[in-house]
């Protein structure tokens, strides 16, 4: 098991969160794709960390966790809101806004 | 265990960005000690405060930097040289203005929010908080939160910084996008696929930003310079990552194929929140592209040229084409920022050192205009009465371009000074539009990339037809329906939907036109003159001019026919706020065109980005 693998792993966790924003439709779910790729991001940053010898990864992963929090705060926020107007937090729900 | 060194910081340089940050801070510590009446008043005159001391230190730092070049503080993680403090300047002036715009109660006595965000919409608690006068002084410090991140952004030496100041300015932007008191559920809506996209596109750009550490095993931006001059076996880790910043980068200042979110975004958010957007997220988001690319990344030229000239091209060309055929005023100055974006990038891919001076000439220039084109948006008003009563009312703004015909007659002050923005937008000499234009497009022949720049002149004379339409529409075009057809319909039918649910709002809206454009030879019964007269002759005290201010409304031409030819579309003069920070920016667009060398030189003699 070497540290490539932890490399491979975060890519693979990343894909599968971006697949999820893209693909998802209930905005709670696609905001959890988002969630997913920040962590994985995480797993690269602290392994990278580990490969350079160096702390300014693991640094980062902690200011990443923080981001991610006030992002929740805020997503959610959001969200809830439009799902007490609409009954829904269907993206597809959501095409007012058109050309 | 070794000790700890606590870090030597230069608190100097960084005063710009602490005034604006603890001022946001103090706004939140307003909310919950100071007394509801007096809020307003006490965030407004802290936020100005704020900004305006920001500009003030901006000016006093500016001849230190001058002659030294510039220092970096807090151990390296922000560089303040001469274009930081440039766009610094530039948000914080910007920022001021749209404060101005942010705190105008425009109609009566309702500025532009939502008077409680967390009330459904349509529903009987937004009723009463509306009768109640409640309102949401909390915009004051997200617009002071956001101005800080887009202070720190374009300043950012390394990458957790970048990050950092990117989520700073988003999460308050994609807050206050969703606040407006009308056509909520449009708001909301913005609000949340700004929300999704950004917070995907900046989880990408985090990916990326992790690939340049395991690459150059820094983040300091200087350091992965000097790291790709040396290859090595991991340069896929280097090309990807820093392809996925530049997604990052690219979608904040709304480039294609990274630009979907603009034209929504900029449609749905409150009017001066638009504004705001276009203006200083655009000029924080290209200064931090301005360093990775000329501090970043300059090693990898030949490998993102490609990119970044197809981005440039696609931006140009794709937000002047879809501009030709866009409807509602909103949407089309989004899709000329999509395009002014695209003017710009062929400043910052020209890679020659011209190209800075340009850029930053051209955000400045850019900023003033858009600003001051968004703010007249806000104050042209549709009319109608209020939902389930006779009471005439001034509603929501008139968005569709079709409701813009005749303002010039009507209105001549505001169609002027809109005109004069379009302009600017369009690159007519003696506007500063053309200057910024003429700037970037020289710097990009300079460094090579003449075929930007001829691709940017051909949009250019494109896009300038579309600004001639509406300026067509303003002064030689019919005002939309005659009296009786087009006011009948605006009592009847707007009303209901326009306040309180976006969803019939955004068909509502265009009901009226539509029908007093068709319908104006069909109705011209009796009653609906009566009703008419009605509509206008309350919101008629509130249809004074730009220019004209409060005091010198129109009160006497409420019951003469000459009101009544205005239609549905009026314009408000609001509390004034709102006209002086239109006038500063039609100012600045004048100057900018008239006598645009001192600025040039001012910028061109600190446009030199500390490594």
């Amino acid at each position: 098991m070497t540290l490539t693998h932890y490399l491979v792993l975060a890519a693979i966790l990343f894909a599968i969160g971006a697949t999820t924003v893209l693909l998802r439709r209930n905005a709670i779910i696609v905001f959890m794709g988002v969630e997913l790729m920040l962590n994985s991001t995480n797993l690269l940053l602290v392994t990278f960390a580990r490969m350079h010898g160096d702390l300014t990864g693991q640094v980062l992963a902690f200011f990443v966790m923080v981001v991610a929090a006030a992002e929740v705060v805020v997503g959610l926020g959001i969200i809830v809101s439009i799902f007490r107007t609409r009954r829904s937090a269907s993206v597809d729900d959501v095409n007012l806004l058109k050309s | 265990m070794s000790t700890f060194v606590a870090p030597d910081i230069a608190w100097g340089p960084l005063v710009p960005v602490l005034v604006v940050l603890l001022a946001a801070v103090a706004g939140v510590l307003v909310e919950a000690f100071v007394p509801e009446r007096l809020r307003r008043t006490v965030q407004l005159t802290l936020s100005l405060a704020a900004l305006a001391g920001a500009l003030v230190a901006v000016a006093v730092l500016w001849g230190d930097v001058r002659r030294t070049g510039g220092t970096d503080v807090l151990a390296g993680s922000l560089v303040v040289d001469g274009p930081a403090l440039v766009l610094q300047g530039t948000v914080a002036l910007l920022a001021l203005l749209s404060v101005l715009l942010v705190a105008d109660r425009v109609t009566g006595d309702e500025d532009a929010f939502a008077p409680t965000a967390a009330a459904v919409p349509g529903s009987d608690y937004e009723e009463l908080a509306r009768r109640r006068g409640l309102r949401q002084t909390e915009v004051f410090p997200l617009v002071l939160f956001a101005t800080g991140g887009m202070m720190i952004f374009p300043a950012t030496a390394d990458l957790l910084t970048l990050f950092i100041a990117l989520e700073v300015l988003s999460l308050p932007l994609y807050l206050l996008s969703g606040l407006a008191r009308r056509r909520r559920l449009l708001s909301q809506e913005a609000s949340m696929k700004y929300f999704l996209l950004g917070a995907f596109t900046s989880a990408i750009m985090l990916f990326g930003i992790a690939l340049l550490y395991g690459y150059s095993g820094s983040i300091r931006f200087s350091e992965i310079a000097a790291a790709t001059a040396t290859p090595g076996g991991t340069d896929d880790l280097l090309l990807v990552g820093a392809v996925l910043l530049l997604v990052g980068l690219l979608f904040k200042v709304g480039a294609v194929p990274f630009h979907q979110w603009t034209p929504d975004v900029y449609q749905g958010a409150p009017t001066p929140v638009t504004g705001f957007m276009a203006a200083c997220t655009k000029v924080a988001a290209f200064g931090a592209l301005l360093r990775v690319v000329y501090g970043m990344l300059p090693g990898m030229r030949w490998d993102l040229e490609v990119v970044l000239w197809t981005v440039a091209i696609l931006t140009m060309v794709v937000g002047t084409v879809a501009a030709l055929v866009q409807t509602d005023v909103k949407r089309l100055l989004a899709y000329s920022s999509i395009a002014h974006a695209g003017f710009v990038l062929t400043g910052v891919v020209a890679l020659d050192d011209s190209g800075i001076t340009a850029v930053l000439f051209y955000l400045l220039a850019y900023g003033a205009t858009t600003l001051g084109a968004f703010g007249l948006v806000a104050l042209v008003r549709e009319r109608g009465t209020r939902d389930g009563t006779d009471e005439p009312a001034v509603l929501g703004e008139a968005t569709r371009l079709s409701q813009w015909a005749g303002l010039g007659r009507t209105h001549p002050a505001l169609a002027v000074t809109f005109t004069l923005f379009l302009l600017s937008f369009a690159g007519i000499p003696l506007t500063a539009g053309f200057t910024g234009k003429f700037a970037v497009f020289s710097a990009a022949v300079a460094g090579g990339a003449w075929p930007l720049a001829l691709v940017g002149v051909l949009a250019s004379v494109a896009a300038g037809f579309f600004y001639v339409r509406i300026i067509v529409l303003l002064f030689f075009t019919e005002p939309a329906g005659s009296p009786a057809g087009a006011d009948g319909t605006a009592v009847g039918e707007p009303a209901g939907g326009e306040r309180v649910d976006g969803a019939d709002g955004a068909d509502g809206g265009d009901a009226p036109v539509a029908s007093g454009v068709g319908g104006a030879t069909a109705a011209g019964a009796a009653p609906l003159a009566a009703a008419t007269a009605d509509a206008t002759a309350g919101p008629g005290t509130a249809t004074a001019d730009a220019t004209a201010g409060p005091g010198t409304a129109t009160a006497t031409a409420t019951a003469t026919g000459t009101t009544v030819e205005r239609g549905t579309t009026t314009v408000v003069p609001g509390e004034g706020l709102t006209v002086v920070a239109v006038a500063v920016c039609a100012l600045l667009t004048v100057v900018l065109g008239v006598a645009p060398q001192p600025v040039l030189d001012a910028i061109g003699s600190v446009a030199v980005l500390l490594p």
